[in-house]
């Protein structure tokens, strides 16, 4: 059952991004709202998933590597749903249901889904620790969303090509407002997560902590460069498609030697 | 009922003779004594056409008589007026709504210029079912074309690329600063672009300062003395240049460090003099957008293209929709007759439908 609706899901992303790439086929970009309705389905059935899962582990489902991709998919979904309709939602939208189909495919059909042999212990603490972090590493991965976008269009407007494309996507500044909002949204959850995992009351691996300051600190760096005006928009947008590819590895890293989650 | 058109446009007649028709009402008097049931006359600078509906088949001679008398200038023989009966008159009001038979590809003006003068028509009393039918589905032919393709897509003048191109970058232009280098006339349209668009910090810079001082009264802006544009580079975020000076006055090595703590505050170079203001290697700097006139006039070009690789897609729309309507009101291709039933929901209509 639980598998079905991750398997609808998917094909909800994947109807998205088909639709997306039949348009680009027509040599014409239309934003429709149709990518919106697709991902709202998909987010639905994930949601519908993750409570499944949740409640048969009696938990929040972060337990393994595969429910990691799975609530981080459904993190980028909440995230894109949520702030979406403050910019174009379905060019977003276009950008966002590849990833998330990228994120869930793999999650599908890697070997990863090894359930625990006993059933965990409830710790609110920890239950809160991971699953801000994960929102946040969706909020991550709109900023690095919002920084494809960025590159796209300032590409465009250096070289003085314009495709269709560019008549669609949102003005530059606007982009790069998404863009620090993003940051300092996934920023904020992400210190909280970190925060939070003190209170957990679990061991902390050394490794863990190194990487997870490891990507707070080069998130904070970023913004630090924004706020002193000392990076280019163009810069920012490149460093936070980099930082979460960067988080994502580090994220796998995390779950094969964290004994939190793990145990 | 016939449905028909009659009308001159910039395909088969001058500005003179089109400045003719301009203005007129006919409508009244093609009902009362040109034998039409219902009359819609639109008039642009572009066209006047009437769109009619009568029982017994009414002659273009007869349109144009009627046309003259309601106080043409001049008498007009006739050879610029062409005739649309049944699906050939829907397919082209449906062309006029959708921008394909304006003289600038895609244009939306015409639709608002229509929807006025069915309004004109429909307070008068001129426009009845068929007439009412036909135009709204006009209307939903522009809105579809408007929206699944690209035909309106694209600035076609240097003027409107430009401006175009600010939108692009900055979004909001109201907040942004212009300044104008050179007091040319292409700058002062620019600027005039700009400022319809919210830009309200407009300085000009000259060599004359008289000059700079009546371009800043015609746009509303401020003069500036020639010698203080480059500390004015700070502040601004788009720069028209336009001057007629024989080496570029804007090099990377004078900009550069000017820009130097706006790192996300980016600066819309527009240069449209000849030979060029600005050195083609600012284009490099991160985060200015530098456009001279080759390359503003290249994007209104490629616009164009764009917009007439769009026509096909439009004329498919246009062809549905007509196939659709002669089904529901046609008897043939040259006569549209609404069905009974439909005449009786017609007049059955609100007020606001009407």
């Amino acid at each position: 059952m639980e598998r079905q609706l991750l398997l609808g899901s998917t094909l909800c992303f994947l109807v998205a991004v088909a639709h997306t790439l039949a348009t680009l086929r027509e040599g014409v970009f239309h934003p429709r709202r149709f990518n919106f309705f697709a991902i709202a389905l998909g987010f639905a059935l994930q949601s519908a998933f993750l409570y499944v899962r949740g409640h048969a582990l009696g938990r929040c489902p972060i337990t393994n590597l595969f429910e990691v991709f799975i609530f981080l998919a459904w993190s980028v979904a909440l995230i894109y749903l949520a702030i979406g309709p403050a910019y174009r939602l379905s060019l977003m939208g276009a950008f966002t249901a590849p990833l998330v189909l990228l994120i869930q495919t793999f999650a599908l059909l890697a070997p990863i889904d090894i359930r625990h042999p006993v059933r965990l212990n409830v710790n609110p603490w920890l239950e809160f620790h991971a699953s801000m972090s994960m929102i946040a590493y969706g909020a991550f991965a709109l900023a690095g969303v919002a920084g494809v976008m960025y590159l796209v269009q300032e590409r465009q407007l250096k070289t003085h090509q314009l495709h269709s494309i560019f008549y669609h996507l949102p003005p530059l500044t606007n982009l790069f407002s998404a863009l620090t909002r993003l940051l300092w949204l996934g920023f904020a959850l992400y210190t909280a997560g970190l925060v939070s995992g003190f209170f957990t009351g679990e061991p902390l691996p050394r490794v863990k902590m190194i990487c997870a300051f490891a990507v707070w600190i080069f998130y904070g760096s970023i913004l630090q460069g924004r706020h002193l005006h000392r990076l280019a928009p163009k810069r920012i947008a490149a460093l936070c498609i980099l930082a979460f590819s960067a988080a994502v590895s580090v994220l796998w890293a995390i779950n094969f030697v964290s004994q939190t989650h793990r145990s | 009922m016939k449905l028909f058109c009659v009308g001159i446009s910039h395909h088969t007649a001058n500005v003179e003779t089109r400045e003719r028709y301009a203005g007129l009402r006919s409508e009244a008097a093609l009902r009362q004594t040109g034998g039409c049931q219902e009359a819609l006359l639109l008039t642009t600078c572009n066209r006047v056409e009437v769109y009619a509906s009568a029982e017994q088949p009414v002659a273009t001679d007869e349109v144009i008589r009627i046309l003259r008398d309601s106080g043409a200038e001049e008498a007009e023989r006739g050879e610029a007026f062409y005739r649309y009966e049944g699906e050939a008159c829907a397919t082209h009001l449906f062309r006029v709504v959708a921008g394909l038979d304006s003289m600038v590809i895609g244009e939306t003006e015409i639709l608002g210029q229509v929807k006025k003068a069915y309004e004109g028509a429909r307070e008068s009393g001129s426009a009845g079912p068929l007439i009412h039918r036909l135009f709204q589905r006009a209307f939903r032919v522009a809105k579809q074309v408007r929206s699944t393709t690209d035909i309106t897509r694209g600035a076609v003048s240097v003027g409107s690329v430009a401006v175009e191109l600010a939108g692009k970058i900055f979004g909001d232009l109201r907040e942004r600063s212009v300044l104008i280098l050179g007091a040319g006339e292409t700058s002062e349209r620019t600027a005039r672009a700009l400022s319809s668009r919210g830009v309200s910090d407009i300085r000009v810079s000259n060599r004359s300062f008289e000059r700079a001082e009546n371009l800043a009264a015609l746009v509303r802006g401020r003069a500036v003395a020639f010698d203080e544009w480059t500390a004015q580079c700070r502040e601004i975020d788009i720069l028209i240049s336009s001057t007629s000076a024989d080496e570029p006055l804007v090099t990377r090595q004078l900009l550069a460090p000017m820009l130097r703590g706006r790192a996300d505050r980016p600066l819309f170079i527009i240069d449209i003099a000849v030979p060029r203001d600005v050195a083609p290697d600012v284009n490099e700097i991160d985060g200015v957008y530098l456009y001279d006139i080759d390359s503003l006039q290249a994007i209104a070009e490629q616009s164009l293209a764009m917009r007439r690789e769009q026509t096909a897609a439009a004329e498919k729309i246009i062809a549905d929709h007509v196939a659709d309507f002669a089904a529901r009101f046609g008897q043939g291709s040259d006569t549209l007759v609404p069905a009974a039933s439909s005449v009786l929901s017609d007049t059955r209509m609100r007020p606001s439908e009407l």
